[in-house]
């Protein structure tokens, strides 16, 4: 079954439309990928679906999990089960990175109608997915993000991911600024959350992280519209040609239809 | 320049009456402290907004209130209603219900030995020689005319002495409560705190509102002296009703070495003033100066520190973060003195304040007057509101707006309570957690109106 269905999805940011016309489908289980040049929309895109306030939807319409997505509030889908890790986390002082996750989780497992956990219950798991993203606990007792690297930030997204196990997870440019070995740690610890119930949308400018995470599906953003989908030998053909080549060939295809 | 008291009568007859009601015989000494202080209170006035010093701070409306000394009230309290003021492992409880000491809820039974607190009244009476050597010794009652209101009526409040080396780990805790009175009602409680060479103590001053709100006019000083080499740790935490005016000084003189943390929670009353205002005397002394300010409806708190350097090698700090939602204003005011001889001074000194609406608003004004040139001083306020990204950032997790914003504003205000130790940080952050729960409702629509007023005398260095 589809879980996320987008169509026809028009956004704009202070007055500047940036998604113009955006359709896409995601079943449940699949990897797909957006890639595309600067200012394409790919953030913009991820922003709108989990539902930044100052992201403004002038038309269209996405259905997530049978439900209006562009009705929920950005917790609301969160406990739905759909999942961002952002390109730029937030650093918040004086909140604890464990205490921070177990109210997340709590909030979701709440909206579930599952039984909260407490510190005991709760300790375990941290620990198991720590390892996965091979993640220090001392970073845990930290605030929230505070001081980190830019590789322990991106790790702490996929981290959060881990713990939150959401139905559809949107991994925003993860890659970017990223060692190869940091790169390497976050895409294994995605790989090891993949699994036939769940979907992902990748997110990224570089085909780099692909070798890594091999997606299903392959689409090209290009002005606030897919001008191209494919398979994964999508992502190595822009890699060879560049999005100079797909832009040039949307450009010519808007003016033909034009 | 002389302003005129509209309620002079009622503090004349009040003054009047104090006098002529106490069963012992005033001591001379303490006779021409009272008379002096009034008749300073009297000359000066109530402050207006032209005064520097009060510039933030309108007292019009205070200075038509017919407030009288007032009465007696400390049958009306049972043990059972402190039940919601209580420190856990508080070495020591001492009781105060609108001024007057109240022996029989207060617990002093497990006093550790090395320190003696008794009523202030009585230690006068006893005629204390510690008492007569320090009361009012400390206190510009020339440059503040609510310190020489509270010296022209001082008769009871905690006399706290510490002998040389004690250590006093556990907090002992100072309540004041306040209740309520037909006709407007002050209070000036005044305590000293006496702590000798090499000791240590922790204090909290409380104030508090039991019934039904009345108008209130609570007036105390603290004189808090720190001999060489003491530690001390001293808490104000300010929760009376919304009729109270509340006016605090707590004056710390420090001599070489003394080590002085004074920490201010204020979250209650309507109009409140908070006096901090450390003397570094001897050579090597350090006070570390942290608050915490949450204002709603129109409260109105306002902050004034005095940071003296008079001697080298001296280092101070000061932290206040403010948060301010509906019409409430908050003040702070940062002065930093450092005089000829206080070479070497490192002074620091940093204001943050979040803004929850459009009608809050804030006045941070730093003063820093140098007189020596080899210091080190800086000063930095910021004004903002909950950062729209974070707050995303926790949504996005799937922890609602309302908890979010909380989770944010206890973050911000942990910063504070982070510095207080032990217990006592544990019964303020449960104080402040109840407070901020209380505000945490998500608001639709913010601007920040807020004013920076750079300081206009003295030195500045950014």
């Amino acid at each position: 079954m589809n879980l996320l269905k987008i169509e026809n999805l028009h956004a704009q940011v202070d007055g500047h439309e940036i998604l113009k016309g955006i359709d896409l489908t995601i079943h449940t289980g699949e990897v797909h990928s957006i890639m595309g040049p600067n200012g394409s929309g790919k953030s913009t895109l991820a922003q709108v679906l989990s539902r930044r306030p100052s992201y403004e939807v002038t038309a269209g319409s996405v259905s997530f999990n049978g439900k209006d997505l562009l009705a929920m509030k950005p917790e609301d889908a969160a406990c739905e089960g759909l999942f961002l890790a952002f390109q730029y986390p937030i650093e918040i002082p004086g909140i604890g990175n464990a205490y921070f996750l177990r109210s997340a989780l709590n909030a979701i497992r709440k909206y579930q109608g599952l039984d909260e956990l407490d510190a005991i219950d709760f300790l375990p798991l941290f620990r198991e997915k720590l390892k996965l993203l091979e993640m220090d606990e001392t970073l845990m007792n930290r605030s929230l993000n505070e001081g980190f690297s830019g590789g322990e930030k991106k790790r702490n997204e996929i981290f959060q991911m881990a713990m939150l196990e959401p139905k559809l997870a949107i991994l925003d440019e993860t890659d970017s600024g990223l060692d190869i070995d940091a790169l390497r740690i976050v895409a294994q610890g995605v790989n090891a959350m993949r699994d036939p119930e769940r979907s992902m949308l990748v997110i990224t400018h570089y085909q780099r992280l692909l070798n890594y995470i091999v997606p299903d599906f392959v689409h090209v953003l290009v002005d606030g519209r897919i001008v191209r989908s494919g398979g994964p030998e999508l992502a190595l053909e822009l890699e060879e040609k560049g999005y100079v080549s797909i832009e040039a060939d949307s450009r010519q295809a808007a003016g033909a239809s034009a | 320049m002389t302003v005129e008291i509209a309620q002079f009568e009622t503090y004349l007859s009040s003054f009047t009456t104090l006098a002529d009601q106490s069963a012992q015989p005033t001591p001379s000494w303490l006779r021409d402290l009272r008379e002096n202080a009034f008749v300073r209170f009297c000359k000066a006035g109530f402050p207006t907004v032209h005064d520097e010093d009060w510039r933030f701070t309108n007292l019009s409306a205070l200075s038509r209130i017919p407030f009288r000394l007032a009465r007696e009230n400390t049958h009306l309290l049972a043990a059972s209603d402190l039940e919601v003021w209580q420190i856990k492992d508080a070495a020591a409880q001492i009781v105060f219900v609108d001024g007057f000491f109240a022996p029989h809820l207060s617990s002093l039974d497990a006093l550790p030995n090395g320190v003696r607190v008794v009523g202030l009244a009585r230690a006068i009476t006893d005629r204390d020689q510690t008492v007569c050597d320090h009361l009012g010794r400390y206190l510009d009652i020339e440059r503040d005319p609510f310190c020489a209101l509270n010296t022209s009526f001082i008769d009871d409040g905690v006399f706290l002495h510490v002998k040389k080396g004690a250590v006093i780990a556990d907090p002992i805790h100072l309540l004041f409560v306040s209740t309520p009175h037909a006709d407007p009602a002050m209070t000036h409680p005044h305590n000293l705190v006496v702590v000798e060479a090499e000791a240590q103590a922790s204090i909290v001053e409380e104030y508090v509102s039991w019934g039904a709100p009345t108008a209130t006019l609570s007036n105390a000083v603290t004189e808090l002296v720190a001999g060489e080499n003491a530690t001390i740790e001293h808490t104000l935490i300010e929760r009376e009703n919304l009729e109270t005016y509340n006016f605090s000084t707590l004056r710390i003189q420090q001599a070489s070495s003394a080590n002085v943390t004074s920490h201010s929670l204020l979250l209650g009353g309507a109009l409140v003033r908070n006096n901090v205002h450390p003397v570094l005397m001897g050579e090597g002394a350090e006070c570390l100066i942290n608050g915490l300010f949450v204002g709603k409806h129109s409260q109105h708190l306002d902050n004034y520190m005095l940071v003296e350097h008079a001697s080298p090698h001296c280092a101070s700090r000061q932290f206040y973060n403010g948060i301010l939602d509906e019409r409430s204003r908050g003040v702070f005011h940062g002065r930093i003195i450092v005089h000829k001889d206080a070479q070497k001074t490192d002074a620091k000194q940093t204001n943050r304040n979040l803004l929850l609406s459009d009608d809050a608003q804030i006045d941070t004004k730093p003063q820093l007057e140098i007189y020596a040139d080899d210091v080190k001083c800086t000063h930095g306020a910021t004004i903002g509101q909950i950062e729209g990204s974070a707050l995303f950032y926790l949504r996005s997790r799937g922890i609602s707006e309302s908890d979010a914003r909380r989770i944010l504003l206890q973050a911000f205000a942990g910063e504070c309570i982070e510095r207080i130790s032990g217990g006592v940080r544990k019964y303020c952050q449960a104080i402040v957690a109840e407070v901020l729960q209380s505000i945490a409702k998500p608001a639709s629509h913010q601007t920040v109106d807020a004013r920076v007023i750079k300081a206009r005398n003295g030195k500045e260095i950014a």
